[in-house]
């Protein structure tokens, strides 16, 4: 069966690749942090499930000391001038779509098939990672594609690629970290003491305040966990089962479903939330980090009273 | 119940308020954390090693950078500026309006990974959106980088706002496993029906402000 192991044996011999091209680098004074880094992520993809937890602690604490010190470096790979990127767009013309276009439609229509289609009754991929091993097999095929009509040097996906990962730099590791403290944070009771807290902040038999104080509360915890995920129970323990559902009657659906979009308006507001807010920002090439984040606000406070909005209507009818 | 835990917290917030690095930042809030407690030393790097195993899923999609930075190398980002200068009426609002359209309902059906940061904004929609303001007049740097942050931000807001229409995701799926341990069963399909207000309300609203945009940039 096709699943993660294999996913994961992918990635890490790109990041593998990078390392090792990293660490010949002469343009690139921090070549060996570079090297190190790239290193240890292709380690932690190809063997993480053999070293054991504190191995992989081990691994995790170098990865953050690296970046944390700044020992990772930009790197510049030779790749095209501006005016040869001008000359091939000309040239070229919009047939360039279709290989870029590639890898979103497979991973659509195997995804599709997959699950509607007698194609998928054999069980041949590991459950609920089609759409990732369709992904997969779509980078396969764009870059058998790309050589096959461009003819580019052979190391150059490599090179690219590790142009793209340099420029991204620790961003591309951030999010599993922030995963990680989300799990320690969990295993040392954090989500507890923040519902007692939340629960001791609410105002007497005021249905709306209540309300609000379940919506906001959502919003915050999520901004401060970075994961709605990680909100959700403590603030449906705290406030939305006990409060709203069982003393307030409202409608459990509503409760649930929406106090949990409210968790997502928090998620557009906070740096913890990194792979859609940080990582964006360094993969855009944006000045500031928090570009992302800016430009989501008006949005999200809207969305939160509109939340709010729906949750009282909707759910107390 | 001690609430000492929480300054793992505090030193997140004031980490990312002084713009210390993060990853320096998430590890020291993670052992903090852990030790105030009552984990030891090594007890928390563990933990901290299995969740960062756990979660390597999130490291699969760099898989196709290989592949944008070879089209990016034969000139993909100018050629989808140059198809969206060639559209006559095409401005950076109402692109970005269609995309939003687009991702929330690809979400909606289940396909939230087919688009993303990597795999669509940074080598069509952003490129395409700072063409589409660049036909109205030169942009300053600050102006380009505000486009591309709303290109971003789009694609979160359609993510967000379109996949919990999908019944079969993980958020459903934890909604009713919560709310079924204290006796409350749902279907996912009554979840994801109320899904769809907000999906509505998140078109509306951030569809409203990309056409607002528009003004914006051409002042």
């Amino acid at each position: 069966m096709i699943g993660l192991p294999l996913l994961y044996s992918l990635a890490g011999a790109l990041f593998a690749a990078v390392a090792l091209r990293s660490s010949f680098d002469r343009s690139n004074a921090r070549r060996l942090g570079n090297a190190a880094f790239w290193g240890l992520m292709a380690l932690s993809l190809l063997a993480g499930d053999r070293i054991g937890d504190f191995g992989n602690g081990l691994i995790v604490l170098g990865l953050a000391a690296l970046a944390g010190f700044g020992l990772v470096g930009r790197s510049s790979p030779a790749t095209t001038s501006e005016l040869e990127r001008e000359a091939f767009s000309i040239r070229l013309g919009n047939r360039l779509f279709l290989p870029a276009l590639i890898i979103p439609l497979t991973a659509l229509l195997g995804t599709l098939a997959y699950n509607y289609t007698p194609f998928g009754d054999a069980g041949w991929i590991e459950p609920k990672r089609e759409t990732y091993v369709f992904l997969a097999l779509g980078v396969v095929l764009a870059l058998a594609a790309i050589f096959a009509w461009l003819r580019p040097p052979l190391l150059a996906p490599v090179e690219e690629g590790r142009r793209l990962l340099d420029a991204i730099g620790w961003a591309a590791v951030l999010p599993q970290m922030l995963a990680a403290l989300g799990a320690v944070f969990a295993a040392a009771g954090v989500g507890d003491i923040v519902g007692g807290m939340t629960r001791a902040a609410i105002p007497d038999g005021s249905v709306f305040l209540t309300v609000v104080v379940f919506a906001g509360g959502m919003a915050l915890f999520t901004m401060v966990m970075g994961n709605a995920f990680a909100a959700f129970p403590v603030m449906a323990a705290a406030i939305g089962v006990p409060l709203l559902i069982n003393d307030y009657g409202g409608d459990a659906a509503v409760i649930g479903a929406v106090g949990m979009l409210a968790g997502f308006c928090g998620t557009l507001l906070t740096p913890m939330a990194a792979n859609f807010n940080l990582v964006p920002a360094a993969l855009l090439e944006l000045k500031d980090q928090y570009g992302v984040i800016r430009a989501q606000a008006p949005t999200a406070l809207l969305l939160l009273i509109a939340n709010i909005a729906i949750l009282w209507l909707g759910g107390f009818r | 119940m001690s609430t000492l835990p929480l300054i793992g917290i505090l030193i997140v917030v004031a980490g990312f308020a002084l713009r210390l690095n993060p990853m320096l930042v998430v590890t020291a809030a993670g052992i903090a954390t852990g030790m105030l407690a009552g984990m030891t030393l090594p007890e928390v790097i563990a933990a901290f090693g299995k969740a960062f195993n756990d979660n390597r899923i999130i490291a699969i999609v760099w898989i196709v950078l290989p592949v944008i930075g070879l089209l990016e190398r034969h000139g993909l980002q100018q050629r989808a500026a140059a198809v969206i200068r060639s559209l006559r009426g095409a401005t950076t609002g109402r692109l970005l309006l269609l995309y939003l359209a687009y991702r929330q309902i690809t979400a909606a059906i289940g396909l939230h990974s087919t688009a993303g940061h990597a795999q669509t904004v940074r080598p069509l929609v952003a490129p395409m959106a700072v063409a589409a303001a660049e036909a109205q007049g030169p942009l300053t740097r600050d102006e380009v980088d505000r486009v591309k942050a709303m290109a971003a931000a789009t694609d979160n807001v359609g993510l967000f706002f379109g996949e919990d229409v999908f019944f079969a995701i993980g958020s459903i799926v934890l909604i009713q496993q919560v709310l079924a341990t204290y006796g409350h069963d749902l279907t996912p399909l009554q979840l994801a029906l109320w899904a769809i207000p907000s999906a509505i309300a998140a078109f509306v609203i951030h569809g409203g402000r990309l056409l607002w945009f528009d003004r914006r940039v051409r002042r």
